[in-house]
């Protein structure tokens, strides 16, 4: 799997999100950044939703390396509890389905489906949805 | 100085498109317009400070003015570029280092929504990669979540773009003047749930300038006497949920920059929001007007669905929000958009507001900007 950036996700099977614990006060944030001030850590790999929206236009490129062919896709803030509240994908959910509080788990999909070898982004899906 | 800085003069561009003049030539514009109505002339400014995010520097409009010699610092500070060039001039004349000055501001954007680099914001690459340095996706999801926490219906967000509308048709610098009924809003295609696409303002181009003095100077221009009783430019405090957010604190999402802008202003107004008369808050989308009536002390969190069925913030409510059309119908010239709302609340005490003036003949009015990544300003007048 290659994931869109290194240091986001641990190469266990399931990947957990890499957050990073504040040394000094113990807030935990994501992406974990480079300062050393903060330490990594492994998230919890479910959650629930805190929030959400459907993006519905293709962003602009750069930066956005998404397919050209653009499908709306759902984009939440998931709470994982006593830890932080992350931003990623929503999958395997209708748009008319997707609630606040709904229970979550973290999977890895394709950034373009398409591709032969794609990128891939973490996001979550409605816990126990899937084998 | 003894006494309040006060708005001598102002001058304004129309906002929206105005293709073959560029950023600065509005800025100038809205310059010479400044003048005009101060009744001085270019060299009387000892000193100015100009905002314009995308639409070049500032101080070159010296070569239109005439060269002077002033003194002109530009200020780039995201969606608080205006409020931070008005909070600098002010400054510049309360430390009696100057007597008269101009905050100006002024932008032209590319058509599309703002297209923002996550390096610019200290974020990795694959933030922006992934497509989330989306600032209506943030927007979006900010509302969402206070929609589900405070009973917020998405009627109450189209009353906010039904409003902004009807109020833009008699503002002669407003971009978008022709209303638009509750079922157009609400009917139209989503661009980010729960928005629509009348919900959102657009990117677009204008520009504003403001001449502030020493109350000495005011009175000897013999101008009516609108005092800056309050500015304040804040950033984010602990725990808050900004633009271009990858995560939140748990228990996140409630303190905002704006709610430490907003009480800072107060408390150096002296006043509170019960004796605002009328406000322009920042109204990017419906949601934002909707939160920022809470974030800026005027009603508790749920209270603006009532408010909004009320019609509390229409022209004859009892607190007019975003007389002239706000963003939504103004759009937002990044550079001049704070100082636009400055601009209407001078029109609104000396009142000039013609169709849209707020009756009752009103004497404090507040003004509101939020942006990314967490900066807020905000303004007091007092007549």
């Amino acid at each position: 799997m290659r994931a869109i950036a290194e240091g986001l996700v641990t190469e266990d099977s399931p990947p957990h999100l890499i957050g990073g614990r504040e040394r000094a006060t113990g807030r935990v944030v994501f992406p974990c950044p480079g300062a050393d001030t903060f330490e990594p850590v492994a998230l919890s790999r479910t959650g629930t939703l805190w929030s959400y929206t459907i993006q519905r236009y293709r962003p602009k490129s750069p930066p956005y390396s998404g397919p050209e062919a653009f499908r709306p896709w759902p984009v939440g803030y998931v709470e994982l509890a006593g830890e932080v509240i992350v931003e990623a994908r929503l999958t395997d959910v209708a748009f008319e389905d997707i609630r606040i509080g709904m229970p979550l788990e973290l999977t890895m999909i394709p950034l373009d489906p398409e591709a032969a070898d794609p990128v891939m982004i973490p996001a979550f899906r409605p816990a126990g949805a899937a084998a | 100085m003894s006494g309040d800085v006060c708005i001598v003069g102002v001058g304004i561009h129309p906002f929206g498109r105005t293709d073959g003049l560029s950023g600065l030539d509005q800025g100038v514009y809205a310059v010479r317009q400044a003048l005009a109505d101060a009744g001085i002339d270019w060299p009387q400014v000892q000193f100015a400070y100009g905002s314009s995010d995308a639409a070049g520097n500032p101080d070159t409009m010296v070569e239109r003015l005439g060269l002077t010699g002033v003194q002109f610092i530009n200020v780039r500070n995201g969606c608080a570029a205006g409020g931070s060039a008005l909070f600098s001039a002010q400054m510049a004349i309360k430390s009696g280092e100057f007597e008269i000055g101009l905050a100006v501001g002024f932008d032209k954007h590319p058509r599309g929504a703002f297209n923002a680099m996550p390096a610019e914001y200290n974020l990795p690459d694959w933030y922006g990669e992934a497509g989330y340095m989306i600032t209506t996706q943030f927007f979006a999801a900010k509302i969402m979540r206070y929609m589900h926490e405070h009973g917020i219906s998405q009627t109450s967000l189209a009353r906010v773009a039904n409003k902004a509308f009807r109020n833009a048709v008699h503002a002669p610098h407003a971009w978008r003047r022709e209303p638009v009924d509750m079922e157009t809003i609400l009917e139209a295609p989503l661009v980010s749930d729960p928005y629509t696409k009348y919900m959102f303002c657009s990117p677009a181009e204008g520009g504003v300038a403001l001449i502030l003095a020493s109350e000495k100077k005011a009175r000897e221009l013999g101008k009516p006497l609108v005092r800056l009783k309050a500015a304040t430019m804040r950033t984010r405090p602990p725990k808050s949920f900004e633009v271009f957010a990858p995560s939140i604190d748990i228990g996140g999402g409630t303190a905002t920059a704006t709610r430490i802008a907003s009480a800072d202003a107060f408390r150096m107004a002296g006043i509170g929001p019960e004796d605002i008369a009328l406000a322009q808050l920042q109204d990017t989308e419906c949601g934002a007007e909707i939160m920022h009536m809470a974030e800026n002390g005027f009603c508790k969190d749920g209270d603006q669905e009532a408010w909004l069925e009320q019609g509390r913030t229409e022209i004859g409510g009892a607190l007019p929000v975003n007389t002239d059309g706000g963003c939504l119908a103004c759009g937002e010239p990044i550079g001049a958009s704070g100082l636009r709302q400055v601009y209407e609340n001078v029109v609104q005490l000396r009142g000039d507001g013609g169709g849209r003036q707020v009756p009752g003949n009103p004497k404090t009015a507040y003004s509101h900007v939020y942006g990314a990544p967490g900066v807020s300003a905000v303004t007091i007048l007092e007549r």
